[in-house]
């Protein structure tokens, strides 16, 4: 399958942190989980379309930067007001150091 | 259980009793017609935005079904009988409770010489920011008094409407309540760059009108045109229903670290209620931000079931003008000295420490959210009461994350 794209390098994101990552005019938010693990999701909040990735991670939830909504970013489920609907999430995969996320599905 | 006010913190009371296992009847009793609706975008997206703007609704019909909440609009609550324990309504109708939460929020304070005037008006609700919008035309001219929040939202807005518009301000700055000189500056200097007469300073005699506009008159004898006047010199919380009710009153409904009042059976939270801020010693406090209604709401609505939860956030609040973003979180009068720290792209944060050395308060603006990361980990390192050292937080290569692990 060609649909894995490469968003960046493991290297580009730090431990229990998030990268925008822009993609043919949609814009994605990727994460690396305190344990190690990537993932990725929708890159705007679900509230108002604010950038997810100025965030701040925490263990496994993203906090929009605007209003503070909460997400797990591993399923997308939206935690609570301010945020009612839930994040669409992406398979991501790491290879030779490069994080590949599948967007058609 | 009976909530009186539909507003943020009402709302979320009602749903944070469902989810917290209540399974009696939960009504929810809110003055205005509409569905309950967030106020934060009345002066920003809904003044500027192309279409006709619909309110941002917090809660849908559906969702009150859902969870079996029985939403009461366009119905004012006019008196509580203590003692029968039963809200009255205007059409002599009453309602038996169990536990009474008013949210009933708060209202924009009145300015004595603006009563007259036809030309002048408020931003509080849906209604009133339809009635202004429609007058930020193109040519207009708009002056607003009061540079807090509201006003200089509502003077970003007027100028991307392509209006001209004067604030005037009775104090020697902007943003006096809240907010550092460091940053109201910033603020200030934006809003001249932006063609904004900013007039701070100035005292204001009378305010009269002819059919198309009022004019202002300063105690300097000079005048000021203009065809619409919007006022935003505070709000005031709305207490009347408790006041009658017996319950204490101060700078609002007066609540303890639970949010009940002196009636357990009754509790107040949000904009009207005056509480203890456990994070600095049990200061009492009003405030009127968006997300301490949303939390209050919750916590009232938990201890109304009785678990006797205290209250322990930090405050926080956020304004967008233009495409700038400011984040404070604690109350910046705590602190009594100040620490910088860079973030880069125009955007910094101004630590507050009390004196010995404690952070009390972070404040930070920067263009769209570049200082959210960081006040938020500031808020955290607030809430454990930590007394970082002032190298770190100014250092900009050392992240505020380490300093939360320390
Ligand atoms: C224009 C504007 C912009 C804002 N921007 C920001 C911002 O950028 N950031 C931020 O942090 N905060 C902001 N705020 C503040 C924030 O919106 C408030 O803190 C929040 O709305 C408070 O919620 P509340 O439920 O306590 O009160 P309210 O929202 O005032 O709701 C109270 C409700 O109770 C109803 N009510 C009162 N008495 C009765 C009665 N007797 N019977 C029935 N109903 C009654 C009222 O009609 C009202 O609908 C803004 C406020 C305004 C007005
Ligand atoms: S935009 Fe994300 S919580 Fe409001």
């Amino acid at each position: 399958m060609s649909d894995w794209i490469e968003a960046c390098t493991a290297d580009d994101i730090d431990e229990e942190d998030v990268m925008r990552f822009d993609h043919e005019g949609r814009t994605f938010a990727i994460y690396r989980s305190p344990d190690d693990e990537f993932f990725a999701t929708d890159g705007l909040c679900t509230h108002e379309h604010i950038h997810l990735a100025d965030g701040l991670v925490m263990d496994d939830i993203i906090e929009c930067p605007k209003h503070n909504g909460r997400f797990n970013y591993k399923t997308g489920q939206a935690k609570g007001a301010p945020v009612c609907v839930n994040l669409r999430t992406y398979p991501v995969k790491v290879e030779a150091g490069k994080v590949l996320i599948q967007l058609s599905q | 259980m009976v909530i009186i006010g539909a507003g943020e913190c009402g709302v979320r009371a009602a749903f944070a009793l469902r989810e917290n296992g209540y399974g009696g009847s939960i009504t929810l009793v809110g003055a205005e017609k509409h569905l309950p609706y967030e106020r934060p975008p009345l002066s920003k997206d809904a003044m500027i935005s192309e279409e006709h703007p619909a309110p941002r609704t917090i809660a849908s019909e559906h969702q009150f079904l859902e969870r079996n909440i029985s939403f009461l609009a366009d119905t004012a609550v006019t008196g509580i009988d203590r003692k029968a324990k039963k809200v009255i309504f205007a059409n002599g109708n009453s309602l038996a409770y169990d536990k009474v939460l008013l949210a009933t929020g708060a209202i924009p304070r009145i300015l004595p010489l603006a009563v007259e005037s036809k030309h002048c008006t408020y931003l509080r609700s849906y209604d009133d920011a339809l009635a202004i919008r429609a007058r930020f035309q193109p040519g207009a001219n708009i002056a607003i008094i009061g540079g807090g929040f509201i006003g200089l939202e509502l003077a970003a807005s007027a100028r991307k409407r392509g209006a001209s518009v004067t604030v005037l301000e009775t104090q020697a700055r902007v943003l006096m309540r809240g907010v550092p000189e460091e940053i109201a500056k910033i603020i200030a200097a934006r809003h001249a760059q932006e063609g904004v007469h900013l007039r701070c300073g100035i005292e204001l005699s009378g305010i009269s009108d002819n059919d198309a506009r009022a004019t202002i008159t300063l105690a300097d004898g000079e005048s000021l045109e203009a065809d619409l006047v919007v006022i935003g010199i505070g709000a005031t919380p709305v207490t009347a229903l408790a006041e009658a009710a017996g319950l204490e009153i101060g700078n609002g409904i007066i609540v303890n670290e639970h949010l009940q009042t002196d009636d357990p059976a009754i509790f107040a939270a949000g904009d009207c209620c005056a509480f203890p801020l456990s994070i600095y010693g049990g200061r009492r406090v009003r405030l009127e931000a968006w997300r301490n209604a949303q939390e209050q709401g919750t916590l009232a609505a938990r201890n109304m079931l009785g678990l006797a939860e205290p209250h322990l956030s930090v405050p926080w609040f956020w304004s967008d003008q233009y495409d700038l973003g400011l984040q404070v979180s604690g109350l910046a009068d705590e602190g009594s000295t100040i620490i910088r720290r860079d973030l880069g792209d125009d955007a910094f944060i101004l630590f507050h420490l009390a004196s010995d050395g404690r952070l009390v308060a972070a404040s930070g603006i920067g263009p769209g959210n570049a200082v959210a990361r960081d006040i938020r980990l500031a808020e955290m390192l607030i809430a454990r009461r930590a007394y970082p050292d002032p190298a770190h937080l100014a250092a900009s290569d050392i992240k505020l994350k380490s300093l939360l692990a320390a």
